[in-house]
This record gives structure tokens, sequence and C-alpha cells, in this order.
């Protein structure tokens, strides 16, 4: 999302402000660019805005289930982020809005269904193991959101599980149904494009409607905060898995769009895997990146005992993150 | 030899200043693979005494007749010596239990804890020295392996030595049951160890 050069130098700005033992001239790697576009808040507002069609549809669609779970993820990620920086001995980071961040995305990728226990549980791990643990803010080498998530979904099967997405009684229409992704791996049937689209179908809160993830996911990529690269080798990667598997199974150009459209593919590929900080450096690695996530989410959705994968896609991509960075130093003109 | 601790102080040192696993990080692989329940981490903890306090009482015994370049043979057959008893032990008399443990009996004999006391105590102290060692080295690993099943148990299952301790509306923490739980359980624990000992070592310091 955005050019470490550029982070450094105002993150050290932010430390010399309220760390007492800051050395009297502060060094920093060149470009000093103090531009307060680039501040983490600044970004983290961008992603906010850039998340509210998803929210909007989430409640649309699901109503006081998608409210439910924003509050509650909200009000346990906010506290736990106080609570912990407050143990650290570190500055208040509240105001950076990187907890409002990693509560809505959080929220969105909860089944509506969960009960409240599983908001709680994992913003408290999303916080604390996924980031202040590491360090905070930009030390974390996995995405705060997804670790929490991860959390509870091993914990929790029974009430994260695909089968737990569907409440026949429901007063909301969408949870009656299974998701489309749970019905493509028990029956093997795709799900209608055009509710895929649009997002009247089941599934966790933000990853219904593909439009809402695609106004979002553009506007980041051209407002900057989020790069074009990681979402672009992502739908490569799934594009051509899932073509070859369309090609091979007659479905005349259908599973290709509902591996495109459905689960949290779109939501996962312009807002998860983007995070800045867990993600490559370089284009050419964001680009690896995005291909390597592309192809560990079709290896789950086609071969694996979960419908979807994006989360585990992702942080298994985060955990290479280091060594694709490492490959993929840019060479100093002239060097030999 | 003058400069050796005493008995007691290797007593002491073995529960909590040394503790095998929070202070010298030795033994994890049975940390980390018995811990989800209170009963496999006792009988693991009762296993490795036995094999620890009997391997350090021999080797101080022939600690005169060891050769330098040979030692650590020595010390691999005398524990596996007493793994062997402890392993057979449990399958006549805890088969479940055995069961449940699978190859981590068998795998004591590599456990690094007990080469380390013969290495460090009991090739070099007297029988009474190295076996208040061993004592103390078994409390600690005891301790340490009771603490981490005690979270992992709690949480993963509602339960404790299998006695039902929180409502049943618990929902169980299935993580904490898998290897991820042990890791973090693990890791949390030590944190905690390494907070209270630089709490103590600066009021200490300070007063």
């Amino acid at each position: 999302m955005i050019n470490p050069m550029t982070k450094k130098p105002n993150k050290n700005k932010v430390e010399q402000g309220t760390n007492e033992e800051a050395p009297a001239i502060h060094v920093a790697p060149s470009p000093h660019i103090s531009d307060s576009v680039f501040t983490t808040r600044k970004m983290m507002v961008d992603v906010l805005i850039a998340l509210l069609p998803l929210v909007f549809m989430s409640i649309y669609i699901f109503e006081f289930y998608a409210v439910k779970q924003l509050v509650i993820c909200l009000a346990s990620c906010l506290g736990a982020e106080a609570l912990f920086v407050k143990i650290r001995h570190k500055s208040f980071t509240l105001t950076d809005f990187s907890a409002v961040v990693t509560a809505i995305i959080l929220a969105l990728s909860l089944p509506g269904t969960a009960p409240w226990y599983v908001g709680v549980i994992a913003s408290v791990v999303a916080i604390s193991i996924g980031k202040i643990i590491f360090g905070g803010l930009g030390m974390n080498i996995f995405n705060p959101a997804m670790v929490g998530r991860a959390f509870v979904m091993i914990s929790f099967a029974s009430v994260m599980g695909a089968a737990a997405y569907t409440d026949a009684g429901a007063v909301v229409d969408a949870i009656t149904q299974a998701t489309p992704m749970d019905a493509f791996k028990q029956t093997g049937v795709t799900g209608s494009i055009s509710h895929l689209f649009w997002g009247l179908t089941n599934g966790s809160l933000g990853e219904t409607s593909a439009i809402a993830a695609l106004i979002g996911g553009l506007y980041l990529c051209i407002r900057r905060t989020a790069s074009w690269e990681i979402p672009a080798g992502i739908f490569t990667a799934v594009f051509l898995i899932a073509g070859a598997a369309d090609v091979s199974g007659a479905f005349s150009g259908h599973l290709v769009l509902h591996h495109l459209f459905g689960g949290a593919l779109l939501f996962g590929a312009f807002f998860i895997a983007t995070d800045p900080v867990t993600s490559p450096l370089t284009s050419k690695g964001k680009f690896i990146f995005g291909i390597g996530t592309g192809l560990f989410i079709m290896l789950f959705r086609l071969f694996s005992g979960y419908p979807e994968g994006v989360m585990f896609a992702v942080l298994l991509m985060n955990a290479v993150t280091p060594l694709i960075n490492r490959w993929t130093i840019p060479r100093p003109l002239g060097e030999v | 030899m003058a400069d050796q601790p005493t008995a007691t102080e290797r007593f002491i040192q073995g529960i909590l200043p040394e503790n095998p696993v929070y202070r010298q990080l030795l033994g994890l692989c049975p940390t980390l693979a018995v811990t989800n329940g209170m009963k496999p981490a006792l009988t693991m903890a009762a296993a490795v005494a036995f094999v620890l306090i009997c391997a350090n009482i021999v080797t101080s015994l022939i600690r005169n007749l060891l050769k330098p370049h040979l030692r650590i043979v020595i010390f691999t057959l005398t524990i596996a010596t007493f793994v062997t008893i402890a392993d057979r032990f449990l399958a006549a008399y805890l088969y479940q239990m055995s069961k449940t443990l699978g190859p981590y009996i068998p795998l004591i004999i590599v456990n690094c804890l007990i080469i380390c006391r013969c290495e460090v105590c009991a090739s070099k102290q007297s029988v009474f020295t190295a076996a208040s060692d061993g004592v103390g080295q078994a409390l600690g690993f005891g301790l340490a392996l009771l603490s981490i099943a005690a979270v992992r148990e709690i949480l993963g299952t509602g339960m404790f030595f299998g006695y039902r301790v929180l409502p049943s509306v618990w929902p169980d923490w299935v993580i904490m049951m898998l290897p991820p739980g042990a890791f973090l359980t693990l890791g949390l624990l030590l944190g905690a160890v390494n907070w209270i000992e630089i709490r103590r070592s600066r009021q200490s310091g300070g007063s």
C-alpha cells in the first residue's frame, strides 16, 4: 500500500515526539519526505472509506447479524489495543485507526451467525498475538485480522465451519441457504453469477458482494493505498487455475466466474492481502506474492476439506514475504 | 570440588532459578507434545523424574571410571536402561496411558535435559548431590509441564484432570489441544517467567 521509504521517516518522526530517549539529531535514510499524505492514519482512513461499500452491503444483506459482529469486533479490538499498548508502555496508538481497520476486516470475515465470544476472542488474539507481541504496527509478520480469524476458525469449528453459516430458522433470508462455496464443495454446483456479483448470497459478512469489494478495491488501487500488483497476481492465478478446471469440467465459463466472484476472493485480494506490513516491498515481489496467494486459494478450494482458502493462503504467503523481499531486492543502477 | 554448588543449591536451582524448561529451554519436545492434558503431562513428568534421578545416581557412582571421549555413550546407555524400565512399566500397568504417550516415552532417551544433568552435575559430583540435583530438576520439569498442561486442558476442554472446572457452556478452544496451542502457551508462559525474573532482579538490584 505504501512505499517503505516514505513510511520510515514518518514513523521515526512519531517516535521522536514520544520517546524520551530519542537522540538529539535523528539520522534516517533518505528520501526525507514529510508529506502528510503518507501517514499511517491517512492510509487507514482511506482503507476505511474503501470498506464502506462492504459494510453497507453486509448490513443490507445480514441486517442485525452484521451490526452485532461489527460492534463486538470494534469494541474488543479497540479495548485490546488500548490494553496491550499500555502493558508494553508504548505510545497511544488508537488514533492511527489501524485497530479500527483490523476490527472491521475481522468482523466482515466472520459468519453473521457466530456467537459473541468468537468476535471477542478473535479480536483479542488479532491485536495481542497478531500484532502487539511482535512490537506493534509495522513489525508484525502475519496479517493481524487473519491471525485472529485462524485462531477462532480452528478453535470453534462448530460455529465457524461451513455448516455453521447456515441457519434455517434465521429471519434474514441469506442465512437460510448454504454458502455458494460450500454448495460447490458439497454438490459441485456453481452459484448464480448475478447473485454472487450483487451479493445476495450467504457467506462471511463482507465477502458476499463482489460489486462492493470491486468498488472499494478499485478506490484503494487508484489512491495507491493498496498496490494493484497483489490483486492482479491473485486474479491471474485464480483465473488460470479455475479456467483450467472449468475447461476440463465443461462448466462453460461458470466456474471461473464462480471462483472470481464467490467467497472471499475479491475481499481478500483487495483488503487482506494488500496489508502493506505483511506483503513484499517491491512491485515484482508483490506480483509474486499475489500469484502465490492465488495458487494457494485455488489449491484449498479445489483439493482441501475447506470450501474457502483465502485466510490460510494469505497467512502462508505472509510467512514467505521476507524470502520474497530478499529475492526481489532491486539491483542498483550500474552494479555488475 | 570447592566451586561446585552444594546439594541444597542444586536442588533449589532446579525448581525455578534454573528451571529446565523455562530457564534452560531443554526437553521441549515432550513439553510441546504431551501437555494437552494433565494426566499425560503428569505421567511424562513422573517418567522423566524416575529416569533423571536414577541416571544421575548411576552416573555419579561410575564418575571416576568415565573416559572423557566415551562419556556421552555411557550417559546414553545408562539413560536408555532406565527409559526401557519406565516404558515397560507403563506398558504393563498403565496400558492406555502408554498408548497415549506413544513414542514420547522411548524418546526420553534423547531428552537433552537428562544428558545435560549427567554432564553438568552427576559426572562431577557426589552421589547425594547428583540425586538432589535430579530431584530438583525433575520437580522443575514437572512444574513446567503441569503449568502448560493446566492452561491447555482448562482452555481446551474446560476440564482439569478430567473433572469439569468450567461451566458446560464453555466453548472448547480446540486450538489449545492442537500443536499451535502448545507453542502459544509455552511462548506466553516463557514471557511471563522472564517478566517475573526481570522484575525480581530489578527489585533485588534496587534494594
